[in-house]
Order: C-alpha cells, then sequence, then structure tokens
C-alpha cells in the first residue's frame, strides 16, 4: 500500500510517500496506526496524539474502523486549515 | 467550478464569468479570504499552503455538488490557492450565482464553512520566531456543524 503524509506528519515521519507491506494482522486503519507507533523513531512521534490525526483512504475521509488492504492510497494529515 | 491554482486570481472578472452570458442570474455572492498579517501578537512574514492534489479536487467537487443539491444556483465558483503567500495575498474565493439573493448568500457561506473543515489544506505561518503549522480552531468545526442537516 501507499502510504502519504502531509503537513507536520510529513515532517515528523521525514517522509512525503512510501510504499509499505505490513503484515497480515494489519486489516483496519486502526491496525496501521498501531503498526506506524510500532515503527519507532519519527514514525512513534507523528503518531502519539492520535486524536490528531485525520486519515484518508483512496481520497476519501474514513474512520479507524476502515478497512486497509494491498493497493490502497493512505494518507495521514492533521485537522485541515484552508480557506 | 474548481480551481486549485498557484496564481492570483482576478476577483471582478471570476465574478462577472459567474453570471456572464446567464440572464436568469439575479446576485452572485462570494467570499474572499486573505492572508492577514498577524499570528496572535507576532508579524507574519509569510504563509505556505501545502495540500493534497488528488484529494483537495475531489474534496472540493463533493462541496460544490453538496451547495447545488440544496439550493437553486446558476452557477459557483472555488478558487483555492496553494504555495507560498504574504500578508494580504488572497487564499481563495467562493461564489454562487443565482435568481435571488437568498441562494446565492447562504450557498457561498455554506461552501466556505464546509471548505474550511473538509478540503485538505494545511497553513504554515512564519514569524520572526519561525515556522509554524497552523492549529484547526473548533469555531471553523462550529461554523460547519450549523449546515448538518438534521
Amino acid at each position: 500500500m501507499k502510504l502519504l503524509y502531509f503537513a507536520w506528519l510529513r515532517e515528523k515521519a521525514g517522509l512525503s510517500q512510501e510504499d509499505v507491506t505490513p503484515p497480515d494482522t494489519v486489516a483496519t486503519v486502526a491496525d496501521l496506526i498501531e503498526w506506524q507507533i510500532g515503527r519507532g523513531g519519527g514514525y512513534t512521534e507523528a503518531f502519539s496524539d492520535e486524536a490528531m490525526v485525520r486519515v484518508a483512504v483512496n481520497q476519501e475521509y474514513v474512520g479507524v474502523d476502515h478497512p486497509v488492504a494491498a493497493g490502497d492510497e493512505i494518507a495521514f494529515f492533521p485537522p485541515v486549515t484552508g480557506g | 467550478m474548481i480551481r486549485v491554482q498557484a496564481e492570483d486570481f482576478d476577483v471582478g472578472r471570476e465574478l462577472e464569468k459567474l453570471s456572464d452570458g446567464n440572464l436568469d442570474v439575479g446576485g452572485v455572492s462570494c467570499f474572499v479570504g486573505l492572508v492577514r498579517d498577524m499570528a496572535g501578537d507576532k508579524p507574519i512574514e509569510t504563509m505556505t499552503l501545502e495540500h493534497y492534489p488528488e484529494m483537495t479536487e475531489k474534496a472540493l467537487a463533493e462541496i460544490e455538488a453538496e451547495a447545488r443539491s440544496r439550493w437553486p444556483l446558476a452557477d459557483t465558483l472555488i478558487i483555492h490557492r496553494y504555495g507560498e503567500l504574504a500578508p494580504g495575498d488572497r487564499i481563495v474565493l467562493v461564489a454562487a450565482a443565482s435568481a435571488h439573493r437568498q441562494a446565492a448568500i447562504e450557498a457561498a457561506h455554506f461552501l466556505i464553512d464546509w471548505l474550511k473543515t473538509k478540503a485538505p489544506f494545511w497553513k504554515r505561518e512564519v514569524t520572526p520566531d519561525g515556522g509554524q503549522w497552523v492549529d484547526a480552531r473548533s469555531s471553523d468545526d462550529a461554523a460547519a456543524e450549523r449546515w448538518i442537516e438534521k
């Protein structure tokens, strides 16, 4: 799956996008966030305040129960501040 | 129509185009968002807008479609800039054209309120103290909340 990071999540993670293959046990957005926290370093820091992380799967906002699968584009970002 | 661009835009010209050749339009309402010069008590040197291009277009199209389903609109326009801006620069223009003022005014208000909480843009301000990502405001959530149909 392709992961994208924006704003301060991008800065903390240290990259704007990457392709990853998490273990099969990662089935939902919540699982993926937990896996990210376990990766250590900037990832742990980026996801430490889960309430500040918004998620889009294939460019649509989703909740943490949403499934994730190989081939998905999953974006992580803080609450939006445009306009 | 939706445009996401780095370049500035001409508000007068954009509003004219919205009703050009359509004599059913009785009113055009708009909101223009600008970069302020202060972040609290710190002067802003630059403001940079980051966005998620693939999702931005989709999110703005959904917001526009929602407005057009709620009000009888002849046309709508959303222009949002990205990249580095300075105080006084235009950031965003939303506009709605309709036969009557109420639909135009309400739709323009709705467009900016929903855009602020749904379109994937992020502002980063640079002041003499350094750079800082702008925090989302709960007042923006409250403003969007009032348009949720109950």
